[in-house]
């Protein structure tokens, strides 16, 4: 029986408009611009991950299997940094900054000041469900705003959690989470947002679907927003490094970051020739020492996140050209939505794998004569949000950073800069627009007001008409800087 | 006129061009920043000329709005390029061992630079400016509706610069439609809000970035506590922003003027005279007010005019020359506020004077008093407060570009500070902040997005790439699955940069709760 009760559950445009204005109001009322509302909310979200920890780690591993240790150091604690982050810095960041004022503005003095932007809408992804959505929620609160949080219908059990804790510790007047799929994400977009902050999950639909969507709904309200996306990462392994920590590094960035469905996991591996046999061999006895021999059954490994990016998956590895490139692993466990760690060799660029970003445990790897060559493989397709390199030469790395435009760069290690809160973390291009993480996500959710003061004292005249030719003379001393025709003007001697 | 082909291999081109790499060189930059400035300087004539000849602009106008300002942002950048160029240091977590990270700006590629009519040099070059400083190659479209500027920017500009990486392409909106089919790797538009949403929904195509640069009703507050010296200058910085900067055809000029009743006769008092004495008896014979741009506009304005209650209201001015698209300077007083004059952005040298003690009805803080059955207290603090009611008028409206506060009194500072939202909020003066080269210019809300002017034009024509390099030399063993409690809390330790705890854990003395 449909009841009426379910009626009015039902999360359509009318019930989007009516939370939005509730939002407005009590941002208007002033209540998250003071320090206190700020530091209060990023103090209990600490709380909240601390008490909280197991149901947690339980919902990732509902969602995606993921291993407690994953869970713990790429979710919880990244989470509970980037919040002790902000609590130490709050302050410094909502300080004005002292503008200088020029000669053709004297006397004044300028400023730049930080202001909540207004209502603010985050849309998060399932594969770093808690982090996606929580690190964005950070900056959010950091700056002051009202939001929303939608998290991804495709892990429910983080988006139920979240869904539940988050009214618990926090403001629910100003921080409201609405879950849903896509009727209730299209309602929330129809709404007048001050920002909208998306993190898309790479979807088989097509990279950036989803972005333009978000992007075409709020350029009706002319809504700034920030995309994450993500891309073909590539990296780029150079002769003469030392193979082994490559490979290890290549492995916890690509399988050990949520078994590859990670936005800035290597997606594909660009070596010489010569090169490939001994990474092949240094990435099968490293696998084999992470994840055993039977890496199906390893508990160190996220499976997939659902039925559709299976069949996605292993659509990429069963077409002709590709699977018989395969050298190792390529084993798969439909009922359990597993597939192992999986190395191709020369596989052909106009293959799907490498057509498509991949989002999962396989990882192609293509040879060049000259790693030099690598560049315009990776020019010729969309800029990545990330582009990794192991070399030890020194030229190559200057080369590599001047050719290769990305989000980020990394130089002999991979998916590093994630963690690192003082760099910007975002896209270029295809890859995304906009950045967050430390302060750039409380720059992210801020609008940087040019402020001056002027005193009534020391009014120049020659702004003013009546235009004379002994003003325009003025006027250009003042702006050229030449002090003499400045004061030759004053004392009207020329 | 070319066909689309032609337009499409001639953009490839570029975006070939690009690709070479020449563009990222700093002596490029420099070379095309000093083409600029000579452009500028030896053409000073030709654009003052073009200038008059689009919209009736005084020379010395001309040169304080436009080249005079270009001249100074040029020189600023030249000055500053190789510190933005330079990447930045960052540093690192105790996790990144033996790292260093960096920030490194580099140019976005292809960018579209489309310009309005009312500043036709300024608004195109000044945006050209941070294009070229990021290193990147361009097109600019500059307004149809400033001919004679856009011809002079297509046909002689291209000459002093390097014309692979350049492009000056003029035309309507059907050649805007046609370039913005095109793949950018971003767009930056000065213009309305209209079209600034089909800039943006265009821009979705391609997931490109967009800066808007649009307008809104800036509101000045006057406040009544200023001396008589305070309010002349005032008053003479509030005319000059209006009716001498493109016959308020400006993005940040002020729209309407806010006032506290009592004053308000003595503003328009001073105001009629100044007016006078400042632009003279007759004001398009001294050429010291522009024009309207064209024939649409000045019907625009007659019709913002044209109701009989606003028409009421009008205190000094008001007469239109049709013939030579000449607005005269016009003051008015407490038009309705239902009205298209106070419902649109004016635009034109129109200036109503909207009195504070009128608000009531829309101030929401009266209302609540009224309520509570004017409690004696209340109203004497909404008396001391009134100019502060302004506040409330202003939250009413759409976010504008610009607020103008003219007062002394501190309190009232930082509650318009606190209270308001804006691009910009600037205290005892207006305008001027086009030209601080410190500070960001650009809109909030419907007033825009994205930010340019001094060093905010590098950055918004770059992209900051984040580049963190390790050696081989060190890793935490750790960092490496099979996983067990033992490296979760170690990771931990390090994720905190807790060296103590990592090291109790080493020795075995902290194990997991």
């Amino acid at each position: 029986m449909a009841t009426k009760e379910e009626e009015n559950t039902v999360f359509d445009v009318k019930a989007a408009n009516v939370l939005t204005q509730e939002l407005r109001d009590v941002f208007a009322s002033g209540k998250t611009r003071s320090y206190e509302w700020r530091i209060s909310q990023l103090k209990s979200i600490v709380k909240m991950c601390d008490e909280h920890e197991e149901d947690i780690v339980d919902a990732l591993r509902l969602d995606l299997s993921k291993p407690q240790l994953e869970s713990i150091v790429y979710e919880l604690t990244m989470v509970k940094n980037s919040c002790a982050l902000a609590i130490k810095e709050l302050k410094r960041w909502m300080m004005p900054e002292k503008a200088k004022t020029t000669l053709t503005t004297f006397p004044s003095s300028a400023e730049v000041l930080s202001e909540p932007l207004g209502a603010v809408l985050i849309i998060s992804a399932w594969n770093y469900p808690f982090l996606l959505s929580m690190d964005p929620l950070i900056g959010a609160i950091a700056a002051g705003n009202a939001m929303v949080l939608k998290p991804s219908e495709l892990a429910p059990a983080s988006s139920a959690l979240l869904a539940k804790l988050l009214p618990e510790y926090l403001d629910c007047s100003l921080i409201k989470v609405v879950e849903g799929a896509v009727s209730e994400t299209s309602a929330l977009l129809e709404q007048k947002w001050d920002k909208i902050f998306y993190t898309g999950s790479s979807s088989f639909l097509g990279n950036g679907r989803v972005g333009r969507i978000v992007m075409a709904a709020a350029a009706k309200h002319l809504t700034p927003v920030v995309l994450e996306l993500g891309g073909k990462s590539p990296v780029v392994v150079d002769s003469g490094i030392d193979i082994q920590i490559a490979t290890r590094r290549i492995i916890v960035g690509k399988w050990g970051c949520n078994n590859g469905q990670a936005c800035i996991s290597p997606d594909y591996i660009i070596t010489t020739k010569d090169c490939a046999e001994k990474l092949v061999d240094s990435l099968k006895k490293e696998l084999e020492a992470f994840y055993g021999k039977n890496p199906l059954e390893s508990k160190d490994l996220s499976r997939i996140v659902n039925s559709n990016h299976f069949a996605r998956l292993t659509k990429l590895l069963d077409e002709d050209k590709v699977s018989g490139k395969i050298v190792y692993g390529g084993e798969r466990d439909e009922a359990n939505l597993r597939i192992a760690p999986t190395i191709l060799l020369g596989v052909p660029q106009n293959s799907l794998i490498m057509k498509e970003e991949i989002f999962g445990p396989l990882l192609p790897i293509l040879t060049v004569s000259k790693i030099e060559d690598s560049f315009d493989i990776i020019k010729s397709g969309t800029k990545p949000l990330a582009a990794y390199l192991f070399t030890n030469n020194k030229k190559l790395k200057e080369q590599f950073l001047m050719s290769v435009s990305a989000g980020g760069v990394v130089i002999n290690d991979t998916t590093l800069h994630l963690a690192v809160h003082s760099v910007p973390f975002g896209g270029v291009g295809e890859s995304g627009m906009g950045s967050y993480h430390g302060k750039f996500s409380f720059d992210a959710f801020s609008h940087k007001k040019a402020v001056v003061y002027r005193s009534f004292v020391g009014d120049a005249s020659l702004r003013y008409p009546p235009y004379t030719l002994g003003k325009l003379r003025l006027m250009k001393a003042l702006i050229t800087g030449n002090f003499w025709t400045i004061l030759r003007t004053l004392l009207g001697m020329s | 006129m070319e066909g689309v082909k032609g337009l499409e291999s001639d953009l490839e081109a570029m975006r070939q061009y690009f690709r070479s790499g020449k563009t990222k060189d700093v002596a490029w930059r420099q070379s095309q920043l000093k083409g600029l400035l000579s452009f500028i300087k030896e053409k000073e004539k030709d654009i003052f000329k073009a200038l008059k000849e689009d919209l009736g602009k005084h020379h010395v106008e001309a040169y304080r709005d436009e080249v005079g300002i270009l001249t100074k942002s040029i020189k600023f950048a030249l000055h500053g390029l190789k510190e933005w160029m330079s990447s930045k240091k960052a540093k690192l977590p105790i996790v990144a061992l033996l790292s260093s990270a960096e920030l490194v700006p580099e140019p976005l590629g292809f960018v579209l630079i489309i310009s309005s009519w009312n500043f036709p040099f300024g608004l195109s070059l000044e945006p050209l400016i941070g294009a070229i400083a990021a290193g990147n190659t361009m097109v600019l479209k500059p307004s149809e509706l400033a001919p004679a500027s856009a011809s002079l920017l297509a046909n002689v500009l291209p000459t002093y610069l390097d014309s692979s990486a350049v492009k000056v392409i003029q035309g309507g909106p059907a050649v805007g439609e046609r370039l913005l089919q095109q793949k950018w790797d971003k767009i930056f538009f000065t213009g309305s809000a209209r079209v600034g949403r089909i800039i943006m929904s265009a821009a979705v195509k391609h997931l490109t970035p967009v800066a808007l640069e649009l307008g809104g009703k800036c509101p000045a507050v006057v406040d009544s506590v200023s001396s008589s010296w305070d309010t002349k200058v005032t008053v003479n910085r509030i005319l000059v922003s209006k009716f001498g900067a493109c016959a308020g055809q400006a993005c940040i000029a002020i729209d309407y003027i806010l006032v506290e009743k009592r004053f308000a006769s003595t503003l328009v008092e001073l105001m009629k005279v100044m007016v006078k004495k400042m632009f003279g008896e007759n004001p398009r014979e001294t050429n010291t007010v522009a024009r309207i741009v064209n024939e649409q506009h000045f019907l625009r304005l007659k019709n913002l005019l044209s109701d009989s209650a606003v028409q009421n209201s009008i205190v000094y001015g008001g007469s239109m020359d049709e013939k030579n698209l000449f607005v005269e300077p016009t003051i008015l007083v407490d038009p309705p506020l239902d009205a298209a004059m106070m419902t649109e952005e004016i635009f034109g040298p129109l200036l109503p004077i909207i009195t504070v003690s009128y608000i009531p009805v829309i101030s929401f803080y009266l209302y609540t008093c009224i309520l509570q059955e004017l409690h004696p207290a209340i109203i004497k603090k909404t008396r001391l407060d009134k100019v502060e009611d302004s506040i409330a008028f202003i939250n009413s409206k759409p976010k504008p570009l610009a607020i103008y506060a003219f007062t002394n009194n501190e309190k009232f500072k930082r509650r318009m500070l606190s209270e308001t939202s804006s691009g910009s909020l600037v205290f005892n003066d207006a305008v001027i902040q086009y030209a601080a080269d410190a500070l960001p210019f650009g809109g909030i809300g419907e007033s825009g997005l994205g930010k340019y002017h001094g060093k905010f034009s590098f950055d918004t024509f770059s992209h900051y790439k984040a580049v963190t390099r390790r050696s081989f030399l060190t890793d935490f063993w750790f960092r490496f699955p099979p996983w067990n409690d033992y490296k979760l809390l170690l990771l931990e330790g390090t994720y905190k940069s807790d060296y103590l705890g990592m090291l109790l854990v080493i020795l075995g003395l902290k194990r997991r709760r």
